[in-house]
């Protein structure tokens, strides 16, 4: 942790409230996101048991598994939050501008530019925490196997017809999740402590309500008050009066209030399925719809706070303005999203279960990439960031006190005017270390040329961005008396080199993958509905 | 007369007399021996583990209690998984074993699944030790144990633990099972879970590896055709989780080599507890039926070293956590916050040396903090303009 | 009996077997652990050489610029008439200037330019833009343990076969993102490359120089069973072999004390009061600057098997190690008020390679309030207690033996990885322990 954002969190104790840790917002908010509240069941793994999803913050659509063993019900959820999630996406994938795009050119070998849609949007997918994302992955990975009764007759207990495409998309939004500085799927604990520094630990700050209560203490609270409020008080009953934001759920809740629940649907159930005639399986089938009530009752009590409270933090963050940098990284989220809805209409099969040697290279390289890139433009969007880059060596900012001509040998010299900069902060410089500012939105490099008075005044370098003429451009070259800031670091990146295709494989890396082969769907046994 | 009382007994009278009367003591499991690693520097967490105190019961009589259930359906699912696991005389389980350990012995067939029924855990642990034994003497076949007991010196007392299963390979070495019920998706699981199990089933060996060796020095007594060398304790663990989304079992092999090696030396380290209870003030007593305020006092007079891990970790956290924030303590915020500051250690002196209200400029940690002040500053006008 | 240890014998005897599986085996590839000093780079020119005479057209892959220029100077001194193509990239400054005056060394940033070379030499980064159409039939890849996989995934179609060569102990690669979607992965992108290439390829014969050439004997025993607890190897010298002596008396200082028991016993621990501090701590980098000052002052010489006439200790030959640049920022300073400017300071991560005949090392967890996984990774301070022929000085805050007892260890634990031995934890135990036995307390 940088000592400015140690000193943010001791001020937010000193002062009772969360302070700033950036001054824009450095994720793109939609204008229309989706936003997931789900709850799991303890101790089975993707076995939901509720959800309230939407984008409308006042009409939230409950989806409840009453039953969570019950394979029947659990695909009826799956369903219901299909009919849910695929027409907001596919609202997106429909809308596309013309945009280019660079390719090789397979008889060439030539890079080319070529036309190529681009959807003009993306869908965007809230949760409330980090765990919720590791959920979404795993009902992604839960559902995109599976065969519907139109893909495979045979199939033992065919999923309904949407669920695997609903899990190749959540398996696209929690893939993407992984990529630095991404928002197609955000964790709204993860975001808000991004923007805000809390006087409480970072593991503390994955309690959503207790987040929330640092950020915006009701009145006559101070934050550590409407925090311990979040994460200890119970009401009468023994339950916590803030529900964890989930997925998993208070132990006291699964005790006392949904064990019994369960129980008298299950009973309730057996009951209808012993009814002898109309009369009576009409009376139990009410006995049935009100057990079933209760569950939705209950889960909808434990997910509603949890779903206002997202809502909120996205008031908050909507609150800050956008970081300049933000658009150009949701666009590629826009890309993303166009190549997997392309993907997915070319008939292509399901990501499959592992990534190949190729794949997974590839994918570190990008994140790697854009993680720099991510640093990067945070630190030029956002003052607050750029003063931790400073901090530690990495950037330096100050007012020119001198500037004098000079210029490049050989046969046509060009402009290589010497800077001095005067400044307070203490960048690691060494011999010939490049440096970069932001001119016009394009970064301008320089070079190290020496430091004066002790360290207090740095000689730079002019390298490029003046033109091609013996003069330098006007506005090229900093003047005296301008206030500027250089980095250490480069403001764009670099694309890695090309890896080899995945049929090309080398022997290091265990050869040519093999025909891809369309991956099993998940056994289904007997055990599976305990 | 009474036989003269020797540095144990007096150490685990002392102990005692920390718990209150009449009040047993809290039995050590693997999990809690394993979670001394969590925050091994910690005394107040030493002395009360030690001495047996039961946390829980001392976090609640202080105002604080601690947050840690179960979930009935966790409960219930875990149950069925093991028994799944374990039907059949173990036959699965068995043949995991084989084909992620052994797979140059004979597949297991016909294992020998003795019962370890005894009274009371003493009864259990000499139970287990003598199946062990058995089964030492049926070279070339396979053995599982159902749930043994197996103790383990701790700081003087016996503590009594109980894997899920133990098998006795042909070749006569032992493998400690654990069987979780988090799933194996795809061939991986949860780090944080695995190494939870891993740190559990370290303390499992340790403790089979003075059952081996205690049976490799056996020789009193018995004919020279009944001696057996010291069993091999393997430090490999089989690990079994549910496969995917199913209940079937799934089975990984884990190295705890390292667990074992830490747990060894956090074990030999629980020797300080005499020293701190040295330290404590004259009839010092943690018993859960003493007023709040006593109690509070009594667990003052041992240092804590809270940091938010606990909270996931100890009984008494939430305790420890308000009493690390009424102080300021740095970490409360987190380990890693204090990295940078120095001798600094509460809220107000960090703050009072970034305003320049105190420190010396010339320590580079205050120097640091105020430059840290300074730039948070510009940059917080710079963006409000 | 006993048999006597000779360490060029068993040096050569390694060395005779790779050279023999690189130039006439059949498997693909060859790896060759080697332990911090024990002659990989003269192994590295040696099988280079001994290629190109066999007529192989050989790539060799390192992973920096400066050991690409490294292994250039060294081929060319060993065979000036050798056509060496160096392999460089497109930015300023790509390559050593000492490379312009050799003669058969071509230097190009095309590949295409340098066809016909003997030897074609560049960094991973460069030979990952290269494309071929008929793949080299031998190649070196040069601190192989260093590379991540990634990085041999992107390279090796441009070779048929190949010699792995690094030291298995010093600094792994990472990632700067979370990679752990990967792991128990044999490809796992962010492992190393030997590691991947011997999950797919176990059956390849794996080599050990088992001699270091550079750490005394006073210095090896106690790296090998600290790093490579299941790789030992010996010092190629005996415990008289060498020797370290100073002109000038001690003052009865600290720094004069530790340098003399360094000295004599090839370690020194200067201890400084426990303190939790910044990172830069002013004492300790000035404790650290004084022990360096004063070994300039006090004439140094350092007796070898290399010469029999003692050589002096310059500054060329004194390093400083640290774990953080900052701090090796505060050294430079510290020494520099101290008026000496020609001493290598530098991180561990720099220093990975390196050789001088004294270190001084900044113990990377002195006054730190906690240990982390950064300060306690193995090949950190393996690589800070492994880079000197004569004496290695540590300087330390007491009180560290606590903090590793302090340390939580709730590590997780991923499936189906191998467990990296030895545990930094450990190792950092061991090497404590002995240092103990030669503790200096500070008194200025």
């Amino acid at each position: 942790m940088s000592l400015i954002s140690t000193l943010a969190r001791l001020e937010a104790v000193s002062t009772g409230r969360a302070q700033p840790a950036a001054t824009v917002r450095h994720r793109h908010l939609g204008d229309r996101p989706l936003v997931f509240v789900p709850l799991i069941t303890a101790g089975e793994a993707g076995a939901p048991l509720g959800a309230l999803v939407g984008t409308d913050r006042d009409a939230p659509r409950l989806l409840v598994v009453p039953q969570p063993r019950d394979r029947d019900l659990r695909f009826a959820f799956l369903a219901d939050l299909a009919d849910v999630v695929l027409p907001y996406v596919d609202a997106y994938a429909e809308v596309v501008e013309a945009a280019e795009r660079t390719e090789t050119d397979p008889e060439t070998g030539k890079r080319v530019k070529v036309e190529v849609d681009l959807c003009a949007d993306a869908p965007q997918l809230i949760v409330p925490s980090r765990a919720g994302i590791d959920l979404v992955r795993l009902l992604g990975r839960s559902m995109r196997f599976r065969r519907t009764a139109e893909q495979d007759p045979e199939a033992p207990y065919p999923a309904p017809p949407r669920v695997p495409l609903l899990g190749r998309w959540l398996t696209h939004f929690g893939e993407r999740a992984r990529v630095p500085g991404s928002s197609l799927l955000l964790a709204m604990t993860d975001v808000l402590g991004r923007h805000w520094a809390t006087g409480q630990s970072s593991l503390e700050d994955q309690h959503l309500g207790a987040l929330l209560a640092w950020i915006d203490p009701p009145e006559g609270m101070t934050g550590a008050e409407a925090a311990l409020k979040a994460e200890l008080e119970r009401d009468a009953q023994g339950q916590l009066t803030c529900p964890p934001a989930g997925p998993a759920t208070d132990p006291a809740f699964d005790n006392k209030l949904l064990a019994p629940a369960i129980e008298r649907y299950d009973r309730a159930r057996t009951a209808l399925a012993a009814a002898e005639d109309g009369l009576e399986a009409d009376e139990r089938l009410g006995a049935l719809t009100s057990a079933e009530q209760e569950i939705r009752d209950l889960v909808h009590s434990r997910t509603r706070p949890t779903w206002d409270a997202v809502w909120r933090g996205l008031d908050l963050l909507r609150e800050l303005p956008e970081g300049a940098h933000v658009e150009e990284r949701w666009t590629r989220d826009r890309w993303s999203f166009t190549g997997h809805r392309d993907r997915v209409l070319a008939g292509e099969p399901p990501q499959p279960r592992r990534d190949d040697a190729v794949t997974a290279a590839n994918k570190l390289a990008t994140r790697e990439r854009e993680q720099a890139r991510l640093e990067a433009q945070e630190a030029l969007d956002d003052p607050l960031v750029m003063a931790g880059r400073r901090l530690a060596g990495e950037a330096f900012a100050g007012e020119v006190t001198d500037v004098v001509m000079a210029y490049s040998d050989g046969k046509r010299p060009s402009p290589r005017p010497l800077v001095t900069v005067r400044t307070d902060d203490r960048p690691h410089l060494g011999e010939r270390t490049k440096v970069y500012r932001s001119l016009g939105g394009k970064p301008q490099s320089a070079e190290f040329v020496a430091d004066e008075e002790d360290g207090a005044c740095v000689v730079l370098r002019i390298l490029d961005k003046m033109g091609r003429g013996k003069e330098p451009e006007p506005g090229s070259v900093p003047e005296k008396g301008d206030r500027v800031c250089f980095t250490l670091f480069e403001h764009e990146q670099r694309g890695g080199a090309k890896l080899p295709d995945p049929e090309e494989t080398p022997w290091t890396h265990g050869g040519p993958p093999g025909e891809a082969t369309l991956e099993a769907a998940d056994p289904v046994t007997e055990e599976d509905v305990l | 007369m009474p036989p003269p009382r020797t540095r144990g007994t007096a150490l685990r009278h002392r102990l005692a007399e920390l718990r209150g009367p009449d009040v047993p003591a809290k039995a050590l499991d693997a999990r809690a021996l394993a979670a001394l690693a969590a925050n091994p520097g910690c005394a107040r967490r030493a002395i009360l583990d030690g001495a047996g105190v039961n946390k829980a019961a001392l976090a609640s009589a202080l105002g604080s209690p601690s947050t840690f259930g179960q979930s009935q359906f966790a409960l219930t699912r875990g149950n069925a998984f093991e028994a799944k696991v374990k039907a059949d005389g173990g036959a699965e389980l068995l043949r995991l074993v084989h084909e992620k350990l052994d797979r140059s012995a004979e597949p297991p067939a016909d294992a020998r699944v003795p019962d370890l029924t005894a009274t009371g855990p003493q009864g259990r642990t000499a139970r287990t030790a003598l199946e062990l034994r058995e089964a030492a003497a049926h070279p070339g076949a396979w053995t599982l144990l159902d749930h043994p007991m197996l103790a383990l010196d701790v700081a003087g007392s016996p503590a009594f633990l109980e894997p899920d299963a133990v098998v006795v390979h042909p070749d006569g070495s032992w493998t400690v099972v654990e069987i979780k019920s988090f799933p194996l998706l795809d061939g991986s699981a949860d780090p944080a879970k695995v190494g939870a199990a891993a740190r559990q089933a370290a303390v499992y060996v340790l403790a089979l590896e003075e059952v081996a060796a205690r049976l490799g020095a056996e020789p009193e007594g018995r004919g020279a055709q009944d001696r057996v060398a010291a069993p091999r304790v393997r430090h490999r663990i089989l690990l079994v989780c549910p496969r995917d989304f199913s209940n079937q079992p799934a089975a990984s092999a884990v190295d705890i080599r390292k667990q074992r090696a830490v747990t060894a030396r956090q074990l030999a380290r629980l020797t300080r507890i005499e020293d701190i209870a040295d330290a404590l003030p004259e009839g010092t007593c943690f018993s859960p039926e003493l007023p709040a305020e006593e109690l509070t006092a009594a667990v003052e007079s041992v240092p804590a070293t809270y940091a938010p891990e606990c909270l996931s970790a100890c009984e008494l956290a939430f305790h420890c956590r308000t009493r690390s924030r009424e102080t300021g303590a740095v970490t409360s915020l987190g380990r890693p916050v204090r990295a940078e500051l120095g001798g600094l250690t509460t809220v107000e002196d960090v703050l009072a040396a970034a305003r320049g209200e105190a420190g010396d400029p010339d320590d580079p940690a205050v120097a640091a903090l105020r430059r840290a002040a300074a730039l948070r500053a510009e940059a917080l006008e710079a963006a409000c303009r | 009996m006993t048999t006597v240890f000779d360490p060029s014998a068993a040096a050569a005897q390694a060395t005779d077997a790779i050279l023999h599986d690189t130039l006439h085996g059949t498997a693909r590839g060859v790896v060759v652990d080697s332990p911090p000093g024990a002659g990989k780079s003269t192994l590295v020119v040696r099988a280079a050489l001994e290629l190109a005479e066999a007529g192989h057209p050989l790539m060799v892959v390192a992973q920096t610029n400066a050991q690409v220029d490294d292994l250039v100077l060294r081929l060319a001194e060993k065979n000036p008439e050798l056509p060496v193509g160096r392999l460089h990239s497109n930015d300023a400054d790509p390559y050593d200037k000492a490379l312009d005056g050799l003669e058969n060394v071509r230097k190009s940033a095309k590949a295409a330019d340098l066809a016909g070379q003997a030897v074609v030499i560049s960094t991973a980064a460069k030979w990952a833009h290269v494309k071929v159409d008929e793949p080299w039939r031998h190649a070196i890849v040069d601190e192989a343990y260093q590379m991540r996989s990634d990085a041999l995934l992107a390279v090796a179609g441009l070779f048929e076969r190949a010699l792995f060569v690094g030291d298995p102990g010093q600094l792994d690669p990472f990632a700067i993102v979370g990679s752990e979607q990967w792991a128990g992965l044999s490809y796992d992108p962010s492992a190393s490359a030997v590691t991947t290439l011997l999950a797919h390829n176990p059956d390849l014969p794996q080599h050990r120089l088992p001699v270091s050439w550079r750490l005394p004997a006073s210095a090896a025993p106690l790296v090998s069973d600290a790093f490579y607890p299941y790789t030992p190897f010996r010092s190629g010298t005996g415990h008289g072999d060498r020797g370290l002596s100073f002109a000038v008396p001690s003052d009865g200082s600290g720094p004069d004390r530790v340098i003399d028991e360094a000295a004599a016993s090839g370690w020194g621990l200067l201890e400084l009061p426990a303190r939790h501090t910044p990172r830069t701590d002013p004492e300790a980098v000035r404790a650290v600057a004084t022990v360096v000052r004063r070994m300039l002052d006090r004439g140094g010489a350092a007796t070898s098997e290399r010469s029999p006439d003692p050589s002096p200790l310059t500054a060329d030959r004194i390093a400083v190690g640290t774990a953080h640049r900052d701090q090796a920022a505060a050294v430079r300073a510290a020494l520099a008020d101290l008026g000496v400017t020609e001493v290598v300071v530098d991180t561990a991560n720099r220093l990975q390679g390196r050789e001088y005949d004294v270190t001084v090392v900044l113990h990377p967890l002195s006054g730190r309030p906690d240990a982390t996984a950064f300060h306690l990774e193995t090949g950190r301070l393996c690589v800070l207690a492994s880079r000197h022929r004569h004496a290695c000085v540590v300087v330390c805050r007491a009180g560290v033996t606590d903090l590793l007892d302090d340390y939580p260890s709730t590590e997780p634990v991923q499936l189906g990885t191998v467990v990296k031995f030895p545990d930094g934890w450990e190792a950092n135990h061991a090497v404590l322990a002995h240092l103990a036995e030669h503790r200096v307390a500070w008194r200025p």
